[in-house]
């Protein structure tokens, strides 16, 4: 057993999506610099007078190209399903499949995923066959008599949180730690992080992860409308998510996966694979301040920041040699609801001072929607990718500048740059903070 | 705390240091224990119930489960109430909390009593103990359900002519029947959303969901946020309920139950590792402990209760890991097992005693019985099984952090809880048995999951060296 601990150091070496853009990285990379969104009238269930009738769904995805044998996934969710064609490419890239050294169980997962889709038209009819209407209560057998006939035992286990863990390691033969965290808007940026560290301590030596989540269903859409934290935007879809813009009105509702595989550097290099960059700091914490609301100077995203890139060794208020900023690009949390853009503007400059107008800031929420759980992995990949092509992705729709959200937010076009270092932010409803710093390789 | 407390935004300097502590490996000790279970909330009626035998399995309360294959379970005693268990001032929030989350809160404001910690809940007028930035939390949950009587009363007035549901009419009106935060009550991470909220833990948290094996895992990654100095204490642990007819349904459709009528005797149908098991009741419940750094803890003269000496993880894999019996072979429990054997840095022979699921579910008995097999060897004969199920019911995503207090009860105590229902277990140390007294060095706690997720842990008596 390797047991190296707390200073190893991680490269990625495979990644892979399925998102409302496509189902491949470079095909939904070029559409994301060039400003194309994935919204559209929401078509997986009738949301037609709901407040919010849109969403950035995936269109045209089956598992068949992605997996060895699809009857093995046959009562796999929507999660699962995104999660083997993302983990999938991921794999491929990585070269893992061909590697006869592999040690499975020195392979872990670590996913942000979120619970499957309710079986939504057994379950309302289940709970209107058991209504009693006069004492407004369920009648518990008449409840159980009518879901035992309706309800089905895979499409039930299949919305336990973990299952898309089960799917990949049945995929892909995975036998070391397993962990699903679910906090919200935050999980996959957790999961890589907490990922990144399970290596670091020695634990295992490469890591599946990153994260799933659908929740462009009924109650999905009725739990954050009643919460207005979507946009009720009228008119084009394509224009409802607008972070950072001062007409910003909530966040659209997006879908798929992010899945990377990172794995000890020692081990990439003994195999021979191609490090595509290099995880350096990982930071998180909780607002602990209210339900609902984010603490208002952005004491818990700042302090991500802080911890993040303190583990990767960065000063955010020194400048490099060259005069650069300490970081090139920061994928923003971004979700186009008016409190967290302008509370993660002033953490942001709470953390980096003066270089914080410096740092190009970009949301691509504003062209794949949100993808809830799966957000944080996405996001990163974006870093990764800025790195290898000195391109920053834009946030489109921007049109109106809020006088208080001050940061270049890369609008509308995407730009070429310098970059060498990317944070990446993740902030969930109920308090939890994400930052990963991801940076160019360097032998 | 008043209200002023958790409203008042508290000055903080523009650009906070952040410095990393040393990278050695710290030992990480448990000084408060905060399970939450049918027979109350903290250890001392827990350990009363387990000792003397008794067992919580009755008719279920909550709602009539005449119609399903088990009718009884362990249910939280009948005069719980969360608003006697959170500041005054946060009586209001008690609304949005599903009952997971109340068990958390409970079991929250146990540990931290126990572990002499003040903080903001519990000591608003002075200083908290530890800095709110060095107290991480983390707390496992289970998927959720949402209650159905609040959520039913809504669908019901969005019903077309033919009484089916109709969303053209829920999406106009029908949904504004719910409150705003209704989503709130049934995110997972709102465990640890309420309980950072009320304790002031502004460290690292996270939200783990691998089913049975959630708290489990949670208490791991304390551990190792504490090892790389991240925090110097976490509430950690997880909370389930399965008292709504949703979840209960998961529970049966997922193969759990045993059959059990509502005039059966419910104490006596769980026999864990009995030949003649028939499946399993389920209880509410759960727990948070305060795990610390051995050396905050010794600074601040804490009671240590144990050492949380190492953990394992592993996934199952095998045809039907997608299935409801992830890996009957128990080679990848055994895995996880033997990763907390060599994170404690112990061998199987230094283990005096394990805690297992020992859910009475018999494909699950025999997973588990594989497994420690492969662990113990023939040595397994006489190494004590402490099953809880049969006095608890099986506790789902609560189930680690309730065996971690037990187990850290036992080592004080030196002594066993008694053991009950079990009649004919060949190769095992499982029978019933009253409590006894035992030299307890190291206790092992391990559980799988429904999907595949395996966690152990080894929690060693704390020498005073």
């Amino acid at each position: 057993m390797t047991t190296t601990k707390n200073n190893r150091r991680v490269v990625v070496t495979g990644m892979g999506w399925v998102t409302p853009l496509g189902h491949d990285v470079d095909t939904v990379w070029k559409r994301l610099l060039n400003s194309e969104s994935g919204m559209g009238p929401t078509t997986r269930f009738d949301a037609r007078t709901f407040p919010t009738n849109f969403s950035a769904e995936v269109r045209n995805y089956t598992i068949q190209p992605f997996v060895k044998d699809a009857s093995v996934h046959a009562t796999a969710g929507l999660n699962s399903q995104f999660a083997l064609g993302a983990a999938s490419q991921a794999w491929r890239q990585s070269g893992l499949e061909g590697f006869a050294g592999l040690n499975r169980k020195r392979i872990g997962l670590y996913l942000g995923a979120g619970e499957g889709v309710i079986d939504f038209d057994n379950y309302a009819a289940s709970n209107l066959a058991g209504w009693n209407a006069e004492e407004r209560k369920i009648d518990g057998v008449r409840w159980a008599e009518h879901a035992h006939r309706a309800m089905d035992r895979m499409r039930e286990v299949e919305q336990e949180p973990n299952m898309p863990l089960a799917h990949l390691a049945r995929e892909f033969g995975i036998r070391g730690p397993a962990l699903n965290c679910l906090t919200a808007c935050a999980a996959s940026t957790q999961a890589i992080g907490e990922a990144f560290s399970l290596i670091q301590r020695g634990d295992t030596d490469v890591m599946l992860s990153g994260g799933t989540h659908t929740m462009i269903h009924v109650l999905g859409v009725t739990g954050f409308n009643r919460l207005t934290a979507l946009s009720t935007s009228k008119g084009d879809p394509t224009k409802a998510s607008r972070p950072f813009d001062a007409t910003r009105d909530g966040f659209v509702m997006g879908e798929g996966s992010g899945m990377i595989v990172i794995e000890s550097l020692e081990h990439a290099l003994a195999r021979g694979a191609t490090p595509l960059a290099e995880v350096a700091g990982y930071g998180s914490s909780a607002d602990a301040f209210r339900i609902t609301d984010i603490h208002p100077e952005g004491r818990g995203g700042a302090a991500s920041m802080h911890m993040a890139l303190a583990q990767a060794g960065i000063d955010p208020n020194a400048r490099r040699v060259d005069g650069r900023a300490a970081i090139d690009y920061i994928s923003a949390h971004g979700t186009g609801t008016k409190e967290n853009d302008s509370i993660e503007t002033r953490g942001v400059k709470r953390v980096f001072g003066a270089s914080a107008k410096d740092i190009p800031m970009s949301s691509i929420k504003s062209m794949m929607g949100h993808l809830i759980a799966a957000a944080g992995a996405v996001e990163f990949m974006t870093c990764v990718l800025a790195i290898r092509d000195g391109m920053l992705p834009p946030t489109i729709n921007y049109g109106t500048p809020d006088p208080d959200l001050d940061l270049d937010y890369v609008p509308n076009k995407a730009r070429s740059a310098k970059v060498d270092i990317c944070l990446s932010n993740s902030f969930g409803f109920g308090g939890q903070n994400d930052t990963l710093v991801v940076k160019r390789y360097i032998a | 705390m008043t209200v002023t407390a958790i409203r008042r935004v508290r000055p903080v300097p523009r650009h906070e240091p952040y410095t990393l502590p040393p990278m050695s490996r710290r030992r990480v000790v448990i000084t408060g224990l905060g399970p939450v279970t049918a027979h109350g909330i903290g250890i001392d009626p827990l350990w009363s119930a387990l000792t003397e035998g008794r067992s919580a399995l009755a008719p279920i309360r909550a709602f009539d489960a005449s119609g399903f294959l088990a009718a009884s379970g362990a249910e939280l005693p009948a005069d719980f109430d969360v608003k006697d268990l959170v500041p005054k001032s946060y009586r209001k929030a008690t609304k949005v909390m599903a009952r997971d989350i109340e068990i958390a809160v409970g079991g929250a404001l146990a540990a931290v009593r126990d572990a002499g910690l003040a903080t903001r809940g519990t000591d608003p007028d002075n200083p908290p103990t530890i800095r709110p930035d060095r107290v991480g939390c983390h707390i496992g949950a289970g998927l959720i359900a949402a209650e159905l009587d609040e959520l039913t009363g809504a669908l019901a007035s969005s019903r077309n002519a033919a009484g089916a549901f109709d969303p053209g009419h829920w999406g106009q009106q029908g949904m504004q029947e719910l409150t705003p935060l209704w989503l709130l009550k049934y995110l997972p991470n709102m465990l640890a959303c309420h309980v950072t909220i009320i304790h002031d833990c502004q460290g690292p948290s996270n939200t783990i969901t691998c089913n049975e094996a959630s708290s489990g895992l949670s208490l791991a990654e304390s551990q190792r946020v504490i090892e790389r100095g991240a925090a110097d204490a976490c509430l950690s642990g997880g909370a389930d309920s399965k008292m709504n007819p949703m979840a209960y349904l998961r529970q049966e459709l997922a193969g759990r139950f045993a059959r059990c009528a509502p005039s059966d005797d419910a104490t006596r149908i769980v026999k864990p590792f009995d030949a003649n098991a028939t499946g399993t009741l389920v209880g509410e419940g759960g727990g948070i402990l305060v795990v610390e750094a051995e050396e905050t803890a010794k600074a601040r003269g804490a009671r240590i209760h144990a050492v949380l000496a190492g953990t394992g993880a592993s996934q199952s894999w095998c045809d039907d890991t997608v299935g409801l019996v992830p890996d009957a072979t128990g080679e990848s429990l055994a895995d996880a097992i033997q990763a907390a054997l060599r994170d404690a840095g112990v061998t199987a022979a230094d283990i005096d005693a394990i805690i297992p699921f020992g859910s009475g579910v018999p494909s699950l008995d025999a997973l588990e019985k594989n497994a420690l097999e492969r662990v113990f060897g023939a040595s397994l004969a006489s190494k004590p099984l402490v099953t809880l199920a049969p006095s608890i019911g099986t506790t789902c995503a609560g189930f680690g952090a309730i065996a971690v207090a037990v187990a850290c009860r036992a080592l004080t105590e030196q002594k066993l809880p008694a053991r009950l229902n079990t009649s004919s277990a060949a190769g095992l140390d499982a029978l019933a048995a009253p409590s006894s007294a035992r030299e307890l060095r190291h206790i092992l706690i391990a559980t799988p999951s429904l999907g595949g997720q395996n966690s152990a842990a080894v929690v060693s008596r704390h020498a005073e060296l």
